[in-house]
């Protein structure tokens, strides 16, 4: 029932801003994909219509696959993606636009490892991470990690997962279990980065995962390590920028073709130092700083 | 007497229009009849269209039906058992009808029987309201009110889970259980229940012996279609009740729903895709199961109507 509301709220947004937008002559850029990148590039969409505004930018979330397949269709003109586009989707767009995508890479995510802010736990290895989601692992229990249990009541890991769809969930499992691998089973999937920290923060025995620009005081972000009992690198912008920490990944915008007009001009701001502090401040890693 | 007449005769001409009309009228009508049957079998046909690339060749029915895997985004090989999800919808809407039968039949026969006056509206206004409430919203209930006391109360290791989502969805499909259950309750005559108390029966022994005897069948449609409302809600026990893909072993453990995989899963699959199509296979064995659920329920009214 409710996907079906929202579906016809999206229409219905969209109906009233394109009248608007008809009426005051004033250019639409339609944005659409990633949760992960949804808080940026509505930050971005903000900030741009004040210096510009003849311009005006929607964001709709969704999903990276949600962007991609409206970029498809021409539903969006700029799909917001946290993982690559895969290669028959390229074919897709190829077929159906006579040209090709073309990926801007616009800032970096570190995924970060969030327990409840009561677990003892400071830091994990990559190793133990895939023992504990991977099919096959045998992790499940606190005690195994030779911690003292502290506030957590029941022993069982509780695995926070996401949605068997979300970019997220298909770059922590290539990452972390490495490709070709699965999930275990009977994980707890949130469906979104926001709902998986905030289910972590009211479950004193769960971990899981989600992007650096998440935490909150609730829940706490370990130390990750590739290897068991080496020493953890703390997820912080420096960690990441210079690619010791081990689980971070581009953000990318998609457009069709070359991108023209509004859409290059609103692209290249985002590239600008000026965009590139939108990305600081909401705690995920500009570019500059990465080169 | 001539005002009377003014305002008569433009009566007589709409009525003589009305004639010329009621066949038209009565097509229209008809039209709004038939419409439903209609919209059933498009819908069916849409379902069942949209899941044909599962249906035919991209999905093993046997492993479908058998088994509890679901992977469909595996990059070894998508594996679309739903057997763990149907086995969740089952347990989630079992417990949940455990703690809704009694509530719910318990308010009827209090609503009707033992409550008159100014309680008696006051409780039905209450009860309607109850089913106003918006599904997303007994969701939040659940997530952020009943998650951490279920946790503290009994221990368990994540507050989302099949206890959690049985009892919102208990709480949503009380009022349905009620209000139709209240309904068939009024329609046992009040002759049983003078003939019971003059043979010198105590208010209990009316309820059990005599109301619930007569009025069974109602009570019956009651409960199935409070089931139907449990099988088929989407949003809050996709809040409520963890989304695991496992077979539940306590209660306490969370588990995955079939409608909440739709939900969940729908927005990103490929159109057109495998993934997509088993989504909609999953909409079609729901389809099946609810059309079931109300169809018993229908026959059971048309059971009493029979009797009566």
């Amino acid at each position: 029932m409710t996907p079906q509301m929202d579906f016809s709220l999206i229409i219905l947004t969209a109906l009233v801003c394109g009248c608007g937008d008809s009426h005051q002559s004033a250019t639409a850029i339609r944005n659409e994909g990633s949760d992960t990148m949804v808080n940026i590039a509505q930050a971005w969409a903000e900030e741009y219509n004040q210096k510009r505004q003849d311009v005006k930018v929607q964001v709709l979330g969704g999903g990276s696959g949600v962007g991609i397949a409206s970029l498809i269709d021409g539903n969006c003109d700029m799909a917001n993606t946290s993982r690559k586009m895969k290669p028959d989707e390229v074919k897709e767009v190829e077929e159906k636009h006579a040209a090709k995508p073309q990926e801007i890479i616009v800032g970096y995510d570190a995924l970060a490892i969030y327990v409840h802010k009561g677990n003892p736990l400071d830091s994990i290895s990559l190793e133990e991470l895939a023992d504990l989601y991977g099919e096959n692992g045998t992790l499940t229990k606190w005690s195994e990690l030779e911690l003292p249990l502290g506030s957590i009541k029941n022993d069982r890991i509780v695995r926070i997962n996401r949605q068997s769809s979300s970019g997220t969930y298909f770059y922590f499992r290539e990452t972390v279990l490495g490709k070709g691998k699965d999930m275990k089973l009977g994980s707890v999937d949130a469906n979104g980065s926001k709902d998986a920290v905030s289910l972590i923060s009211r479950t004193p025995g769960a971990i899981g995962y989600s992007g650096m620009g998440y935490a909150t005081d609730e829940v706490k972000m370990l130390l990750v390590s590739r290897r068991r009992g080496e020493l953890g690198v703390a997820p912080t912008l420096e960690n990441a920028r210079n690619g010791t920490y081990p689980i971070t990944r581009p953000l990318q915008i998609y457009v069709i073709g070359k991108p023209t007009g509004a859409v290059k001009e609103y692209l290249d701001w985002i590239l600008s130092p000026e965009g590139q502090e939108v990305v600081l401040q909401l705690g995920y890693v500009p570019l500059e700083t990465n080169k | 007497m001539s005002d009377y007449q003014n305002t008569r005769r433009p009566g007589i001409a709409w009525r003589g229009l009305m004639d010329r009309c009621e066949p038209l009228i009565e097509w229209a009508i008809r039209l709004c009849g038939y419409s439903a049957i209609l919209f059933i079998f498009a819908i069916l046909f849409f379902i069942i269209w949209e899941s044909r690339s599962a249906l035919f060749g991209g999905v093993n029915l046997i492993e479908f039906f058998t088994s509890t895997r679901w992977q469909p985004t595996s990059e070894v090989r998508p594996e679309y058992g739903i057997l763990a999800l149907i086995v969740g919808t089952v347990c989630v809407t079992a417990l949940a009808m455990l703690f809704a039968v009694p509530l719910g039949l318990g308010a009827a026969v209090f609503i009707s029987e033992f409550c008159s006056g100014k309680p008696k509206e006051i409780l039905k206004i209450v009860i309607e309201l109850l089913a106003a409430i918006p599904s997303i919203v007994w969701g939040f209930i659940g997530y952020m009110v009943l998650g951490p006391i279920i946790m503290w109360t009994t221990g368990a290791a994540v507050g989302v889970n099949m206890l959690n989502g049985s009892i919102i969805l208990a709480l949503m499909s009380v009022p349905i259980i009620v209000s139709v259950g209240e309904d068939s309750l009024k329609a046992v005559p009040d002759s049983f229940r003078e003939a019971a108390l003059s043979l010198g029966a105590s208010r209990w022994e009316i309820v059990y012996r005599v109301l619930f005897p007569a009025a069974k069948n109602g009570l019956l449609a009651a409960v199935l279609l409070g089931v139907g409302r449990a099988i088929g809600e989407t949003m809050a026990v996709l809040m409520c009740t963890g989304h695991a893909v496992q077979i539940p072993r306590s209660p306490l453990d969370p588990v995955r729903t079939l409608t909440a995989t739709i939900a969940s899963e729908l927005g990103e699959a490929v159109s057109g895709g495998i993934h997509y199509g088993a989504l909609f296979l999953i909409g079609l064995v729901l389809f099946v199961m609810t059309f079931a659920v109300n169809l018993a329920a229908d026959l059971v009214v048309k059971g009493i109507r029979n009797e009566q």
